[in-house]
């Protein structure tokens, strides 16, 4: 799981270009999560590795994105309604969350 | 308690008990036998002002909401507190969500409104509280007593009163939890105590299964029941489901407070548990207000009447 924020660091270190291209061309691909009415929408969701999930409160309610591993692989700040929160899944796995706010919420990305 | 027992059972007989009510539903608990008796608010006050110890239970401000049905918390809440002042109260418990967004401004505006009533207040943390950094930003302002993770006991009027915590380290599908270090916190605190003291305890979350889809209930709290079990009068204050509610369950009277922000949906009634915004005109102060809690007898006896700010 260390290995997502190191690629982050990276990218942030302004490494050469060769080096940095492909990771970046990856990391175009985006899916998006909606959260309203006290749920994720959809629940599940299926990615290639390097696609970056954007969740977007449309609920009137706040909530948040948190991971359930150990360590977490993600955490949102809390996100009021229309706040956005992004995570680039750079490896192949199963990540699952929940809204530490309402733990009944749960979701999953599967990356592969 | 049957709930250990016969856990589904358990579930089927709480809500079987619970009771829904509105305002003026006055609970005395008497050596163990509840009664209950709907009371004008004249009545109310008359049986209120023959006790010597009232205290007031206000919860869910949520300070930084700012949708429909209320698009301004602050005004509610200084109605609620101007209520609150004219019961004369010894002190405010807050059962918590203090603040929508757990941010510095709400929590600094929050405590300027509230510290401005003038009443001595005890808060519990609520959910909304504590969401980020380890709830850096709640323990530093009510810091009272409190332990780290913010619970915490004191006595007053002949009172023993706990607060707990059941809102941090919230697991994914579970509802609020206490912990083992505060039910050994609790174990201690109470060993000193007569039975015959009155026992109040505060949290946020209700200490009782609500209704378990969405996550109004208290995952260990059966352990809690055990810790209370020998005490003649237990009465339960809980917020978090901007609904007044009851329970009795042996000694243990259970109840819920209402918000001063905004109401939520009965369990259940809708999709989810998000603020009822489709309010009739004039409904909103109806399903807002605060819980006067009054010792009524000398034997122990705490009487909880919601106060809603209409109506
Ligand atoms: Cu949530
Ligand atoms: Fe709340
Ligand atoms: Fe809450």
């Amino acid at each position: 799981m260390d290995r997502l924020p190191r690629r982050r660091q990276l990218l942030r270190a302004g490494l050469p270009a060769m080096l940095v291209a492909p990771l970046a061309a990856r990391a175009q691909e985006r899916a998006a999560v909606t959260i309203d009415e006290h749920d994720y929408f959809p629940r599940e969701l299926r990615v290639a590795p390097g696609t970056t999930v954007v969740w977007t409160n449309k609920d009137d309610t706040p909530h948040n994105v948190v991971s359930t591993d150990n360590p977490r692989a993600f955490r949102s700040r809390i996100m009021d309604t229309t706040e956005v929160f992004e995570f680039t899944f750079a490896a192949a796995g199963t990540y699952s969350y929940f809204c530490s706010l309402h733990p009944h919420m749960r979701g999953r990305i599967i990356v592969g | 308690m049957r709930n250990d027992e016969h856990p589904d059972h358990g579930r089927r007989h709480a809500l079987e008990c619970m009771l829904w009510a509105g305002s003026g539903l006055l609970w005395t608990v008497a050596g163990g036998i509840p009664r209950s008796s709907l009371l004008g608010s004249a009545e109310a006050h008359a049986q209120s002002a023959q006790g010597s110890f009232s205290f007031v239970h206000i919860s869910d401000t949520h300070l930084g909401f700012n949708m429909a049905p209320n698009p301004d918390p602050v005004v509610t809440l200084r109605e609620s507190l101007d209520r609150a002042k004219s019961f004369n109260p010894a002190l405010m418990l807050h059962t918590g969500d203090i603040t929508h967004l757990s941010r510095p401004g709400e929590f600094d505006r929050a405590t300027q409104i509230i510290n401005g009533a003038r009443i001595e207040t005890h808060y519990a943390p609520g959910e909304h509280d504590v969401v980020e950094d380890d709830g850096k930003d709640f323990y530093q302002r009510f810091p009272q007593g409190a332990r780290t993770g913010g619970f915490y006991s004191f006595d007053q009027g002949g009172v023993h009163f706990v607060c707990l915590n059941n809102v941090t380290n919230l697991q994914a599908g579970k509802m609020g939890m206490i912990g083992a270090e505060q039910m050994r916190f609790l174990e201690q605190d109470l060993a000193a105590r007569t039975a015959s003291t009155p026992i109040v305890v505060f949290a946020h979350i209700p200490l009782w299964v609500v209704h378990e889809p969405w996550g109004w209930g208290t995952e260990d709290s059966a352990q809690l029941l055990r810790l209370l079990a020998r005490f003649g009068s237990v009465t339960v204050l809980n917020g978090h489901i901007h609904q007044t509610m009851q329970k009795i369950e042996g000694h243990v009277a259970f109840h819920t407070g209402m918000s001063t922000a905004f109401p939520q949906p009965a369990p259940g009634s809708r999709p989810s548990a998000g603020p009822i915004r489709d309010l009739p005109p004039g409904e909103l102060r109806k399903l807002l207000g605060i819980n006067r809690v009054s010792r009524v007898q000398n034997d122990g006896a705490l009487a909880v009447v919601s106060s809603p700010l209409e109506g």
